[in-house]
């Protein structure tokens, strides 16, 4: 006897859902679980034994000199690159948006200027960087010199290296907001600025703030979620350009991962901090996913 | 009113005005109708001062007004999409117009506001107006909803109202009822001439819709390719069209065009009880029949055979063939018991109903027809 139409199709269903729900809890949810259940551990990556030491690692995240560094660091770093990006970007967006309406020729070629950082290698960007910001040879420090200036040493001073750090993350992301923008300028129906104008609304300043600013809205929460996500997640130009120096001054969470997990290979303490990141990196996501369904936006 | 002199507007290569040249009268209801593409809607964003002419002018009372933004015209518009502002109360979205106009920009400021008692004085006196535009257009139980929660006809009414709020000069209305279904449609022309017989004020209308037009509007101005083709009272435009085009247009039965030959002062063919009296007569015309003009009667001179009959409850419509091979529609009472399909049918035309345009061109040919002897 043929089963059920029931469990026919309760069967088609598994066989659909199953192959990736596997997948899935082999490559995600295991790997999570084994991270969550290390980093309770003293384990080190090749050791024969390992203790169980409850929450020590967290403790020593948030209270060891360097481990605090890393996180205020990355903190700081996200609290500077999210306003100035976003800001930047929008502002870049709205110059662009308008040029394309006289000169849509020359706003594309800037947009694809703006861009190029998103699309380059970071790595082979720090390169650049490095180059440009030389203490004694690089293209920065001759032009301030020129003009009378001090000539800081961007990179390896400690008061100053994160904030060049986040000022090349700015550069980096501005493209990529620009874009988010600039499709959420296109989106807004040319007839609410008309009524803009016929409500009185004249000075650009006005039409901003009636029209653009709150049709935006759901843009910018989007934009700043994705920034933020990106912050959070700093890597590249610190393990080029700073490892972490000078005495953990541009530290972040990711490169303390990195170097405790693969240069001192204290799996226990790298899996802590790896937790942590996965919580902040969890809440910016359903963050995310919350705004994308609202973009269906004032209803 | 307003009036435009000669205005050209021009989007790069195409010329989509080509010299329009209209007045609206004080307190009228001018209606601008056309088919899509024929310019209307660029005439009416040119008088709101939203688009500029390439050349002409633009004067309102008598005073030219090309160099004047929207606001300073002090003219309302509504849009085919409402244009309400999303983010905003229908209470806020109706206050905007005069918040803009009459607060500075400081007392609009939503945390100063309430420590200036200048603000706080405009602030009561714009929200008793609201408060009188929403009764007039009975949404005041909408007030508190943002438009993304309204019926499109709710829309409609709050975009009404953020035009009516600050008492404009001049009403502009670009197709505000084509996206509503066909019996809310009706109400809100009526509701829309109400509102012009209260206020006093001139509309202009555009629509793509005759029948909008012709219920509505005390003065229609049809235009076509960008040009104005025929201007006057709909019953003008009705009875005596001045082009194949305009004919085309209005009626809600589409008119019959039928090409006829003209001998000794009478029509050749089906229609040969009709004859032209007037000077230059050409040899070939277009003879128009409306529909609603052509009744069965027995008897009648114009014989032609049934090919299919539509009952549609107040009335029938027929569709014809004659002896010449020519369609023909005519409409006859709901009461009208039509014969078997393919069975023949005597019509009668008044010659006063009849119109005469030229082959070529399709201007109005300006002779009498009678019955001939």
């Amino acid at each position: 006897m043929r089963p059920g139409r029931r469990i026919r199709e309760a069967l088609t269903d598994l066989w659909l859902v199953g192959p990736g729900v596997a997948a899935m809890l082999a490559l995600i949810f295991v790997p999570v679980a084994l991270v969550a259940v290390l980093s309770f551990t003293d384990y080190q990556f090749g050791a024969r034994s390992f203790r169980w030491v409850g929450l020590e690692n967290y403790h020593r995240l948030f209270t060891d000199p360097i481990g605090r560094k890393a996180v205020t660091n990355t903190l700081l770093y996200v609290a500077i690159v999210i306003p100035f990006s976003m800001t930047l970007a929008l502002l870049v967006a709205l110059g662009l948006h308008r040029l394309a309406q006289t000169m849509p020729r020359l706003s594309g070629i800037l947009q694809a200027a703006y861009f190029l950082p998103v699309a380059a290698t970071l790595v082979a960007m720090a390169i650049a960087w490095q180059m440009l910001l030389h203490p004694s040879i690089g293209p920065v420090n001759a032009v301030l010199k020129q003009l009378g200036l001090p000539a800081p040493d961007w990179l390896s001073d400690r008061g100053l290296v994160l904030y060049t750090l986040a000022a090349i993350g700015i550069w980096q992301s501005v493209g990529y907001n620009m874009v988010l923008f600039l499709a959420g300028l296109a989106a807004i129906p040319r007839h609410l600025y008309e009524a803009a104008a016929v409500d009185g609304a004249t000075r650009g300043w006005e039409r901003f703030w009636t029209v653009t600013w709150p049709m935006l809205g759901p843009t910018t929460l989007f934009v700043a979620v994705i920034t933020a996500t990106n912050a959070f997640r700093v890597f590249e130009t610190v393990a080029t350009l700073t490892r972490g120096g000078p005495a953990f001054a541009s530290d972040t969470l990711v490169y303390a991962l990195y170097r405790e997990g693969f240069v001192y290979f204290k799996a226990g303490y790298a899996s802590a901090i790896t937790m942590v990141f996965f919580v902040v990196m969890m809440v910016l996501t359903l963050a995310q996913f919350a705004l994308i369904e609202r973009r269906v936006h004032y209803r | 009113m307003i009036e435009l002199r000669n205005v050209r507007r021009r989007f790069g290569r195409a010329d989509v005005l080509h010299g329009i040249s209209l007045t609206i009268a004080e307190g009228s209801f001018t209606s601008l109708l056309g088919p899509s593409g024929c310019g209307k809607s660029t005439t009416l964003r040119i008088m709101a001062g939203l688009d500029r002419p390439s050349a002409g002018q633009v004067l309102m009372g008598g005073r030219d007004v090309s160099e004047l933004t929207p606001a300073e015209r002090n003219v309302a518009m509504v849009f085919q999409s409402y244009a309400l502002y999303p983010h905003l109360t229908v209470r806020q979205n109706i206050a905007l117009p005069l918040a803009m106009r009459h607060m500075t920009r400081l007392e609009r400021l939503p945390l100063l506001s309430g420590l200036m008692p200048s603000a706080r004085r405009k602030r009561a006196d714009i929200a008793r107006r609201v408060e009188d535009v929403a009764r007039m257009l009975g949404i005041t139980d909408l007030l508190e909803r943002k438009p993304g929660q309204l019926s499109g006809g709710q829309q409609q009414r709050a975009a009404v109202g953020r035009a009516l709020v600050r008492d404009p000069a001049l009403f502009l209305l670009d197709e505000p009822l084509s996206n509503l279904d066909a019996a809310l449609r009706v109400q809100m022309r009526e509701e829309l001439t109400a509102l012009h017989r209260r206020t006093g004020r001139s509309f202009v209308y555009v629509t793509h819709d005759q029948a909008e037009a012709m219920s509505m509007s005390d003065r229609v101005v049809v235009m076509m390719g960008g040009r104005i083709v025929q201007q006057g009272a709909p019953r003008t435009l009705y009875d005596e069209p001045a082009s194949i085009e305009v004919a085309r247009f209005i009626g809600s039965h589409r008119i019959n065009l039928i090409e006829v030959r003209i001998e000794n002062g009478r029509l050749v063919g089906p229609f040969a009880h009709l004859g032209v009296s007037g000077s230059g007569l050409p040899a070939r015309a277009v003879l128009g029949l409306r529909p609603e003009h052509l009744r069965p009667a027995r008897g009648g001179p114009v014989a032609a055979r049934l090919e299919k009959a539509e009952y549609l409850g107040a009335e029938t419509l027929l569709h014809l063939r004659l002896p010449d091979g020519a369609r023909l529609r005519a409409v006859a009472p709901g009461s009208y018991v039509p014969p078997p399909e393919g069975d023949g049918v005597e019509l009668e035309v008044a010659p006063g109903q009849a119109h005469l345009f030229e082959s070529e061109g399709g201007q109005r040919l300006r002779v009498a027809l009678q019955r001939a002897a």
